[in-house]
């Protein structure tokens, strides 16, 4: 009998607690940057795509939801010809992020993905691309990967001497 | 085999290998660079030190580089000392100080030995600060892209282009950290195993360029087990695809056959199989005249009532797969097979077959060639027909002054020491040609002739050889003085070789080179017959028979046939333009199989797409009579299939039963088998389809394979199963057996700690050895000593030149003369423009100015304008075109021509006047 009243007692007391009930969507909770939820592409400082297409991400992804294929350009840059997320497996674990040698592909503080037709849930390249750097500011990956790009020849990188020659003759 | 200690326990090992060799074949991890099997030591890298203890009480031990350490009897050795693993972490952290941070877009990474040594060692942290070397890279061409800045000096490229394969445009410059490999110039490497240097070099300074564009992983790629179809040789390969797409080809190990390497034209003649060209629909003539794509049971019904209501004949293909050619001589009926190739073709397949079943002398595997000490090439330009088999040669040349090396006490295995000792001599090599071969670096003596003198010189040196061979009159003084020598020289070697061919289009000179042959295996000898074919399955095709196209063109004549059913064949590359002609207007119906858009199906009624070897199984005898199996890498796409599935639908489509007599691929291999003594054990090549390892199929895809959820969710989310293969024990799937595979069945080289190609070490019986249950393939015809087969007789008179006239022969390139690789990309760069060759002499006689003139050739009743090349080195009287380049596709050569300067203006290269 006692314990039934003081049960009571202490559920009436819940109404003067506070309130931890989110008012979604009118009111939103604070996520932090690294926070795993929607996934981007990004890019670097000068407006190029990150995405080396080196594999990696899909290679990390413990449900193989990610998929592209490599081309490069006339310079020798790669780049991905697609790529393709199908979220409806993705599991938003962020292995993906953190195989990436070039900061491309990052996990933003965004959940709201929901479909009606599970198809929307695959998005593709021009879905993922974002216009800025994300989480990730000043890297350049083309700038210490010692390859040439367009308007970046061999010793022009970060920390590179330049190009030995090989007809010279002094030591 | 001896007894050697390693972390003091005993293990047995073969006499006179080295160290590292001994550890890797036992099982162990040691890392190294330098060092190649086949390439073998020259102690460069540093990177395999092992410990080496003089007996059970020393315990300092000395660090030692295993690769030329030659192992002896109760030598002591320990991998896991402190100082050995220190030794080599700290080599490779050398190795890696300018080694760029690039392995996201370099080609090697997830199959690179440097990476897979680095791990192995446990070197992790760059601790240098100063900036790193860079060098320029240079454009090698369409096949192998440069980056040297990856380079870790291991010198494996070099020793490979230049020593191994005999390339001489590419070296070594520069000096102490600036060592750089390339060429003198950007330019394109001019070796034909230039490809190779992708495999060879340990890290990514040479990657696939054929590769680069449609980029993919090695843990991507669906893999299976394959063979080459650029030529007869049967190379082992590895095709790997990726998104429904062929994206590359490396080789597969077969100890007897290529061993580790592949030519350029196997390894870039892949993207046919990704040609805008391939045929994907069935197609079928509509009344406006054109081809349009039609449902296959549309297509499978008219093919079905053309074969029941006319007389129909079947022709096969040298390049289609015994099951194929088969499957539609049961089809049609044996009497109404035709094996698809020219009279001349026909008669040399099968020339080639009798004189290596008739005779004593036993063919060679691409192995044994290494084995031979004294060769005699004889009219056929290896390295454009069958290019291993030239790289074969070039190491057979190296055994005589190896055995120098031998009496020194000098392992073989330390190739540096073993060259410096050997210098620039050369093993016996002969070469008897119509003009320059790119062989003729190596030869000791050339003789240039015609083609009936090439055949009297085979004829002549079987005569020195053994004087009951029948002797050849009126030969001249420089015949006699190439002959006698030659003669000579087999006779003193051990293991003498003969190698001819059918390029030149000679029965005669298939004959003189079995005569010369076997008068070496009466004298005693123990030599070798060699013979090039020109296709995939040309030997296949000749045991299964059947008559040659001008039997068919006959048969279509008499009115006894009115319907031609052609499978995996172009007839124009087969027959002249006007029988081509001919053929297709006595023909009511002509129905094509086959996987590229040309000459043939373009004209036919009826198209059926069949599948590539990538697409398809099945057998192929290779030039030495070896069958070998290949397999599916990629599903076909949906309306195309093997052709001999297509000759089971049409089995069913024109009323001969109720079912395909072979619905699966084991069934055909049976039926094969017991209807031919000869194939009898081609269904043992390889384990059925009901073959399990642990209750499961071998899967084609690496566990590491990625995207599988999301490959095609872009046309549907429902994650399709994988296709079914009911023909094979191997699945189009990540699943399948934790163990290794039977050897037939190896679908790509991986072991744990081993992403690189040196995975294969775990796969042999000891490193370059077989693999671990044999290589697979099994040569079918042996050698009869008994009774002794009478010399070929069939003499030819000495080559007589005609006033204004010219013996227009075939010259074969190796990118171009073979039509499935000039349809791929990066090879058709390569091929040659037609041209007619004239000897200088010639040329001036004939009233033609110099190179680049423009010539009208009058041959076989076609007029061709041509432009000259000036060849020195072609024989007299003679005239050298590119064979199997348009318009000389389907002409048999050697034929009489005459060449005029042309008039001014008009169409070049163009057909018939």
């Amino acid at each position: 009998m006692f314990t039934a009243i003081r049960t009571l007692f202490q559920v009436f007391l819940h109404g003067f607690r506070r309130r931890y009930t989110v008012q979604y969507p009118e009111q939103r909770r604070y996520l932090p940057p690294r926070w795993r939820g929607r996934i981007i592409l990004s890019r670097d400082k000068k407006g190029n795509e990150r995405c080396v297409a080196c594999y990696l991400c899909a290679a990390a992804c413990p449900v193989g939801c990610i998929a592209l294929g490599a081309t490069q350009d006339e310079h020798g840059r790669r780049y991905p010809e697609f790529f393709r997320i199908n979220f409806s497996r993705c599991i938003f674990c962020g292995y993906c992020e953190e195989a990436c040698p070039t900061y491309a592909i990052q996990l933003t503080p965004d959940y709201e993905m929901s479909e009606y037709q599970r198809p929307g849930m695959v998005y593709e390249k021009e879905d993922l691309l974002i216009d800025g750097e994300g989480k990730y500011k000043d890297y350049d990956f083309y700038q210490v990967a010692a390859v040439s790009i367009k308007d970046k020849g061999k010793g022009q990188g970060l920390n590179e001497r330049p190009p030995v020659d090989v007809r010279g003759l002094l030591p | 085999m001896l007894t050697i200690y390693i972390h003091n326990e005993p293990y047995r090992v073969k006499a006179g290998i080295n160290l590292l060799e001994a550890c890797l074949s036992l099982g162990f991890n040691v890392p190294y660079f330098c060092w190649h099997p086949a390439i073998k030591s020259v102690g460069a890298c540093r990177q395999c030190a092992v410990k080496v203890f003089k007996g059970p009480e020393d315990t300092r031990g000395t660090l030692l580089m295993s690769c030329v350490v030659p192992v002896a009897d109760g030598m002591r050795i320990s991998i896991d000392d402190p100082e050995a693993v220190h030794f080599r972490a700290r080599v490779i952290e050398w190795l890696m100080l300018n080694h760029p941070h690039d392995c996201p877009v370099c080609d090697e990474g997830g199959e690179c030995h440097l990476q897979d040594m680095t791990v192995m060692t446990g070197h992790v942290q760059r601790r240098t600060r100063f900036p790193k070397r860079t060098h320029v890279n240079q454009d090698l061409g369409p096949f192998v892209a440069h980056e040297m800045n990856r380079c870790i000096q291991c010198y494996r490229c070099q020793r490979f282009y230049c020593d191994y394969a005999g390339g001489r445009d590419f070296g070594v410059f520069g000096w102490h950290d600036g060592v750089y490999f390339g060429r003198a110039q950007s330019g394109t490497l001019q070796s034909e195993f230039a490809g190779n240097l992708v495999e060879v070099c340990p890290t990514g300074v040479f990657t696939d360029k054929s590769l680069a564009q449609h980029y993919t992983r090695k843990w991507d790629l669906t893999t299976g087990p394959s063979i080459c179809v650029h030529c007869g040789l049967g190379c082992n390969t590895i095709p790997g695809a990726r998104y429904g797409q062929l994206r590359r080809v490396y080789s597969r190990f077969n100890s007897q056959v290529n061993g580790y390497f592949l030519c350029d034209r196997g390894r870039y003649g892949y993207e046919f199989v990704n040609s805008d060209r391939r045929i994907l629909q069935p197609r079928l003539r509509q009344e406006d005249g054109s081809l349009a794509p039609v449902a296959k049971a549309q297509a499978l019904a008219f093919v079905g009532q053309a074969l029941q209501r006319g007389k129909a004949i079947g022709i096969g293909s040298p390049r289609a797969s015994l099951e194929t050619n088969f499957a539609l001589r049961k089809l049609v009926g044996a009497e109404h097979y035709f094996q698809g190739e020219s009279a001349q073709k026909s008669a040399i397949s099968e020339a080639i077959l009798d004189c290596l079943q008739r005779g004593p002398t036993p063919t060679v595997s691409l192995h044994e060639v290494e084995t031979c000490d004294a060769v005699l090439l004889l009219g056929e330009d290896v390295l454009n027909t069958a290019p291993m088999l030239g790289l074969a040669i070039r190491q057979a040349s190296r055994n005589q002054p190896l055995e120098e090396v031998a009496r020194l006490n000098v392992p073989f295995w330390l190739d540096l020491v073993a060259r410096l000792i050997t210098q620039d001599q050369i093993g016996p090599i002969f070469i008897a040609a119509t003009g320059a071969t790119r062989l003729d670096g190596l030869a000791r003596q050339i003789y240039r002739a015609a083609p009936d003198d090439l055949a009297r010189i085979g004829l002549a040196i079987a005569h020195l050889v053994d004087p009951t061979a029948p002797e050849v009159s009126r030969l001249p003084d420089d015949a006699f003085s190439f002959a006698h020598p030659v003669a000579e020289v087999l006779k003193a070697a051990k293991r003498p070789l003969i190698v001819s061919g059918p390029s030149l289009g000679s029965v005669e000179l298939i004959h003189a080179a079995a005569n010369a042959a076997w008068a070496l295996t009466r004298a005693g000898k123990d030599a070798r017959l060699c013979y090039a074919a020109e296709s995939c399955n040309s030997l296949g095709a000749a045991m299964l028979g059947g008559g040659d196209l001008t039997a068919a063109l006959e048969l279509l004549r008499s009115g006894q046939a009115d319907t031609v059913l052609i499978v995996e064949n172009d007839l124009r590359r087969h027959m002249p333009e006007n029988d081509f002609e001919e053929l297709l207007s006595l023909a009511r119906c002509v129905i094509a199989v086959d996987h590229l858009e040309q000459a043939t199906t373009q004209r036919a009624h009826c198209v059926l797409p069949a599948a590539t070897f990538a697409e398809a199984e099945g057998t192929l005898i290779n030039n030495e009579g070896r069958a070998q199996r290949f397999y599916k890498v990629l599903p076909p796409p949906a309306a195309v299939q093997e052709s001999w599935r297509w000759m089971g639908e049409l089995w069913v489509a024109s009323g001969r039963g109720e079912a395909s007599p072979w619905p699966n691929f084991d069934a055909i291999v049976a039926a094969l088998a017991s209807e031919f003594a000869i194939f009898k054990d081609v269904p043992a090549l390889a384990p059925p389809a009901s073959f399990r390892q642990v209750g499961q199929k071998i899967g084609r895809q690496p566990h590491r394979y990625s995207g599988r959820t999301a490959e095609t969710a872009d046309q549907t989310v429902f994650e399709p199963p994988p296709p079914e293969d009911a023909d094979s024990a191997l699945a189009f799937s990540m699943e399948g057996t934790p163990l290794e595979p039977p050897s037939a069945l190896i679908p790509r080289y991986w072991a744990p700690g081993w992403n690189s190609l040196a995975a294969l070490n775990k796969f042999q019986i000891e490193v370059g050895g077989p693999l671990h249950d044999g290589d697979p393939g099994q040569r079918l015809i042996a050698p009869k000593p008994y009774p002794q087969s009478p010399y070929f007789k069939d003499f030819v008179s000495p080559f007589a030149r005609r006033p204004q006239q010219f013996l227009v022969v075939p010259h074969h390139h190796i990118y171009g003369s073979e039509p499935l690789s000039a349809a791929s990309a990066p090879v058709a760069s390569l091929c040659p423009k037609p041209y007619i060759a004239l000897n200088g002499a010639d040329a001036a006689a004939a009233g033609i100015a110099g190179a680049d003139q423009e010539v009208v050739l009058s041959l076989a009743g076609a007029s061709l304008r041509l432009s000259v090349i000036l060849d020195s080195t072609l024989a007299a009287s003679l005239a050298a075109v590119p064979a199997g380049i348009a318009p000389f596709e389907g002409l048999d050569l050697p034929a009489w021509g005459t060449i005029a300067a042309a008039p001014a203006g008009g169409q070049r290269g163009g057909g018939g006047s």
